[in-house]
């Protein structure tokens, strides 16, 4: 089975979830990006969800710990491109994904996260 | 002795079709008479000489007492096309049912005329024959309840897609103004419709006014948190406007509370707090004399 491809783009790292998921992918996919942002020194990561159409307590209960370990590894993680039915379906299982940060598609997750890393620089020059 | 009735219904009717058709009118229209804005008297004869033509040949092949047998599927049919017409037109469910109900009346007359003779075999006809009515008019409520229920389900439906309309109020700015209470199919489909109008307009913030839910308990407010949730999850904030002040004080004395979402009183208020989060701002043009 072929990995999750992850693209590389200038600080950030996009991963697009593919269609049919599993859970050994997932569970690949969770080492190999926690690998590759301290790897890349990335300081944010877009998952975008917008060609996952089904999503089980596992895997979005997976996508939320995904998100906070990249947080926890010092990188914005923003969820972008859940689809209505995917939402109301995360929010029936439980999933309400509370302090992980969401977009609605990739272009304005880009947007947040260029707003994120501008805030963050900030805050480094002035504690300087 | 049943062969022998079945033939002898069918055949009086046929023999006297046109003075029961008449007597039938006519019991039919007494009955009617303050409806008659709602069916005129040609069509009233044109619906009783089709059932009467229908009528007789399922007498002549079915059997009198089951009218669930294949030969009387024409009539139910038939019945089954006046009970829910009517049921539309505004009929009352016994003025439905009066349209089979008055054919007894006639019907019983030709018996006696016929077969006062013998008055054995008149009792028995008479009662093969008030049976099948019987049967045939409840058969005409029940569909008319039938449709009735049909038209109050439509309408149902109808008002739940029309009291969850999703506005635009600015670019990136989304309104859902909720009117009545908010039960949980009525969560599903406010959510459903913001969610999918989030994607389509590509909104950032979605403003919940409840101005017109009359009470909030806590699974009212559980259902408007799910919504803010589901939308959070798609990148919008939610704001939740138009709590009355009575509905504040309820919701405290209840331990409702609605958790981190930013609430206002008023939808302009509303408004404002999302100019500001978008980077808008409303300024006062100086007017020029």
């Amino acid at each position: 089975m072929n990995p999750i491809p992850l693209f590389h783009i200038g600080d950030f790292l996009l991963v697009s979830i593919p269609e049919d998921l599993s859970d050994s992918m997932v569970t690949r996919l969770q080492d190999s990006l926690s690998r590759k942002v301290i790897k890349l020194q990335i300081k944010g990561v877009l998952l975008d969800l917008s060609s996952v159409t089904i999503v089980d307590s596992f895997i979005g209960r997976m996508l939320g710990n995904m998100a906070s370990i990249t947080a926890m590894l010092g990188a914005e993680a923003i969820i972008v491109g859940i689809q209505p039915a995917i939402a109301i379906t995360m929010i029936e299982l439980g999933l309400g994904l509370n302090n992980i940060k969401t977009a609605l598609n990739v272009d304005q997750g880009v947007i947040m996260l260029q707003i994120l890393a501008a805030d963050k620089a900030i805050d480094y020059v002035s504690k300087q | 002795m049943i062969i022998d009735n079945i033939s002898r219904i069918a055949d009086i009717i046929t023999r006297h079709q046109e003075s029961i058709l008449n007597d039938w009118l006519h019991e039919q229209l007494v009955a009617l008479s303050a409806r008659q804005d709602l069916i005129s008297e040609s069509n009233l004869r044109l619906q009783s000489t089709e059932l009467l033509s229908l009528f007789v040949p399922a007498c002549n092949t079915g059997s009198l007492s089951d009218i669930t047998q294949p030969e009387w599927a024409f009539v139910l049919d038939f019945l089954n096309k006046i009970s829910s017409s009517r049921a539309i037109l505004g009929f009352s469910p016994s003025e439905t049912a009066t349209f089979i109900f008055s054919l007894k009346q006639p019907l019983f007359d030709c018996l006696r005329q016929e077969l006062n003779s013998d008055a054995e075999v008149l009792v028995d006809e008479l009662w093969i024959a008030t049976v099948l009515l019987d049967k045939l008019g409840l058969y005409t409520t029940e569909v008319f309840q039938k449709s009735r229920e049909e038209i109050i389900r439509r309408q149902q439906r109808d008002m739940l897609e029309l009291s969850t309309p999703v506005v635009k109020l600015w670019d990136g700015i989304l309104a859902v103004p909720l009117i009545g209470t908010l039960d949980s199919i009525r969560t599903q489909v406010v959510m459903e419709t913001l969610l999918q109008s989030i994607v389509d307009t590509g909104s950032h913030i979605a403003i919940l006014d409840i101005t017109g839910v009359p009470i909030v308990d806590t699974m009212i407010a559980q259902n408007l948190l799910k919504t803010v949730a589901a939308a959070r999850l798609m990148g919008s904030e939610c704001i939740i406007c138009g709590i009355r002040p009575q509905i504040a004080q309820t919701m405290v004395h209840l331990g409702v509370a609605f958790g981190d979402v930013v609430t206002k009183a008023t939808l302009s208020d509303a408004l404002a707090y999302a100019f500001r989060r978008i980077n808008r701002a409303v300024i006062q043009q100086v007017a020029h004399d």
